[in-house]
């Protein structure tokens, strides 16, 4: 089980459209009720392999404020996203994300910032004629009496063309859902205990070793 | 290197090398072993009856001892001798806050909560030397041990107190205390104890202590009944004695007040569910043990309390639960929230209010735990308490 993730895939919440759904409609559904209840969109039951909506939700004991200070600073997100290796600001709010590949290859992705609204959303996508299309967005809301702040990730991708766009496919296609989790959950990790648990017995046995030693 | 004792099957555990522990996040601490049990909770594990244990995964998560290096975030200090809660817990999350530390958010590591929160719901935290459910850390059964967390884990106790009176605050002394507690004891009650291994004992030595008009232990071996006896319990021994029974007659036709549970998913006993029982565990359909619970369920009075500290990991079959909720039962149970009781208990040990040291029965070197583990198994009668040493002369 393990073994798939160690390989490593993906922004945290990938979501691949294997086909050609636009993230436009993709965005603007995704706060919609489709039914009748208050469930959230991404919650309803999709047909199989339909994989459109993903997101997922933490509840982080700290500040809003400081959550999404964080978060803000895009260089800080490797730290918890165990399949991006950098995020590189540029110039006007750019940055160029850096993801893991199979082979030992990386992707570069260029996104801009979509929207932002000061300790409550972060949103970006990719730049027009990027190789790989992909956007995504946290929110960040007031969780109920001092449990703290609820942070809710989506995120959307479109992989390229290709024999390397197929090669990315089948790994984001893998388990995106999981991906997210894992990576929401990390970036509680960090901000509540100030480290991500791992259970190596030494250091050359954590994930992070044993991705970068193959 | 070092010597640590792992886990390689059903009935198959080893004194193996291995490499040492290393800090490895901020606030690990690194631990010198001096003392560590073998407790009903390994054998679940030796039995092979709990699921996501690796071959070479050190076993172990009552252990003591003396640190000998630090994180930089690590409160403890080189030298310290201190004492280790099995639960793994962060002390910084909503569980934490609220000293449920045993359903901490931030011990099991992200990729190994997917398993236990497919299985209940929500992911577990992390426990030493268990299933890779509860993250597949390390144990104590070893000369060393990586603690994280270990500004809010580890207690330093203090020197006049010897390893054998305070080791127990790791689990067992907590375990006892809190399966007393949530029987919610009031000062008429009779409280039945089922199991009298190393949790019932301090379960029972902990319902007295909290005021039990009475205390009833039921087991079926002689020697660990007589030690129920001398801590002022009365016996049964559910061999001779037709339990259900036994009990309404002792509560004079009522049922008693409460239940406690301290002997988990390998009970016992010929009763037929309990065969049938045995059988599924057997060829692997995972189906726990739980006659003694059914049997608790049924001798607990309506409106009474029903304690579980004996582990449980998955399903069972014909389940009382008419019983249960006919009766309006208040069931709780769960892994122990050490954290919230080493203090508390050590004071009692300090000022002689618990004894820590009556059960043990056996101390060996650390590289004969195997023999430990299968003595303890099959000779349990006589072997009560197992506690291993490093360093240990054969
Ligand atoms: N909740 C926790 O945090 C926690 C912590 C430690 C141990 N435990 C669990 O507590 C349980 C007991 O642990 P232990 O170390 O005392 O184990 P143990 O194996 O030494 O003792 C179990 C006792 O139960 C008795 N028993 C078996 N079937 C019985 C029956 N039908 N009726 C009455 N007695 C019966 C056995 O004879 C034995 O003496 C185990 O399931 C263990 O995993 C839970
Ligand atoms: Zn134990
Ligand atoms: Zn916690």
């Amino acid at each position: 089980m393990s073994q798939n993730y160690k390989i490593g895939a993906g922004l945290g919440g990938v979501v691949l459209t294997a086909g050609a759904i636009a993230f436009g409609a993709f965005l603007s559904n995704r706060h919609q009720n489709r039914g009748y209840d208050d469930a959230a969109n991404h919650t309803k039951r999709q047909p199989e392999g339909y994989n459109a909506q993903v997101g997922r939700s933490v509840t982080i004991r700290k500040p809003r404020a400081e959550l999404f200070a964080f978060w803000s600073d895009f260089a800080n997100l490797p730290q918890f996203m165990e399949n991006v290796e950098a995020i590189e600001a540029g110039a006007d709010g750019a940055s160029t994300w850096r993801i893991k590949a199979p082979a030992g290859q990386a992707v570069a992705v260029k996104t801009e910032i979509a929207s932002k609204k000061q300790d409550v959303l972060i949103a970006w996508r990719s730049v027009e004629d990027s190789e790989i299309e992909t956007s995504g967005e946290v929110r960040f809301e007031d969780a109920p009496g001092k449990r703290g702040t609820r942070v809710s990730l989506m995120m959307a991708y479109d992989p390229p063309a290709g024999a390397l766009g197929r090669a990315v496919a089948k790994l984001f296609l893998r388990e995106p859902q999981v991906q997210a989790r894992h990576d929401l959950k990390r970036f509680k990790m960090l901000m509540e205990t100030g480290e991500i648990a791992t259970s190596a017995r030494t250091r050359d046995e954590t994930r992070a070793a044993k991705q970068e030693n193959g | 290197m070092m010597r640590a004792l792992t886990w390689h099957g059903t009935n198959d555990v080893r004194v193996d090398t291995v490499s040492d522990p290393e800090i490895i996040n901020p606030r690990d601490a690194i631990i010198k072993i001096t003392s560590t049990a073998i407790c009903g909770s390994d054998l679940h594990l030796y039995d092979g009856v709990i699921p996501g244990v690796a071959p070479g995964d050190v076993l172990g998560h009552e252990f003591m001892g003396e640190v000998v290096e630090t994180g930089s975030a690590s409160d403890l200090k080189k030298g310290q001798r201190v004492v280790v809660p099995f639960t793994i817990s962060c002390g910084g999350c909503f569980h934490c806050k609220q000293q449920q530390y045993s359903a901490c958010d931030n011990s099991n590591p992200a990729e190994k909560q997917d398993m236990s929160a497919t299985l209940y719901g929500q992911p577990m935290a992390a426990l030493f030397g268990y299933s890779h459910l509860t993250g597949g850390y390390s144990g104590g059964q070893a000369e060393y041990a990586r603690v994280p967390f270990s500004d809010v884990g580890p207690i330093v106790v203090p020197d006049h107190l010897e390893d054998d009176q305070v080791l127990f605050l790791s689990d067992i002394l907590p375990t006892g205390w809190m399966a007393a507690e949530n029987a919610d004891i009031q000062p008429d009650d009779t409280v039945a104890v089922w199991g009298c291994g190393p949790v019932g004992l301090f379960a029972i030595q902990s319902a007295i202590v909290m005021g039990a008009s009475r205390v009833i232990a039921i087991d079926h071996y002689p020697n660990r009944l007589a030690l129920a006896k001398q801590l002022g319990a009365e016996i049964i021994d559910f061999r001779e004695t037709d339990v259900r029974e036994a009990l309404m007659e002792m509560s004079g036709g009522i049922g008693v007040d409460a239940v406690i549970d301290a002997v988990g998913m390998e009970s016992h006993g010929f009763a037929i569910d309990n065969m049938f029982d045995v059988v599924k565990q057997k060829v692997g359909m995972g189906a726990d043990r739980a006659s003694a619970l059914k049997q608790a369920i049924l001798a607990v009075r309506f409106g009474g309390k029903v304690s579980i500290p004996g582990v449980y990991g998955g399903m069972t079959d014909k389940w009382p639960l008419g019983a249960m909720m006919e009766k309006g039962l208040q069931v709780r149970g769960g892994q122990t929230h050490v954290q919230k009781y080493t203090k508390p208990l050590l004071e009692k040990i300090e000022d002689g209010t618990l004894d820590t040291t009556f059960l043990i029965s056996h101390r060996l070197p650390l590289e004969q735990a195997a023999e430990g583990y299968k003595n303890f198994k099959e000779q349990q009668n006589e072997w009560t308490k197992v506690i291993l040493k490093p360093g240990m002369e054969n």
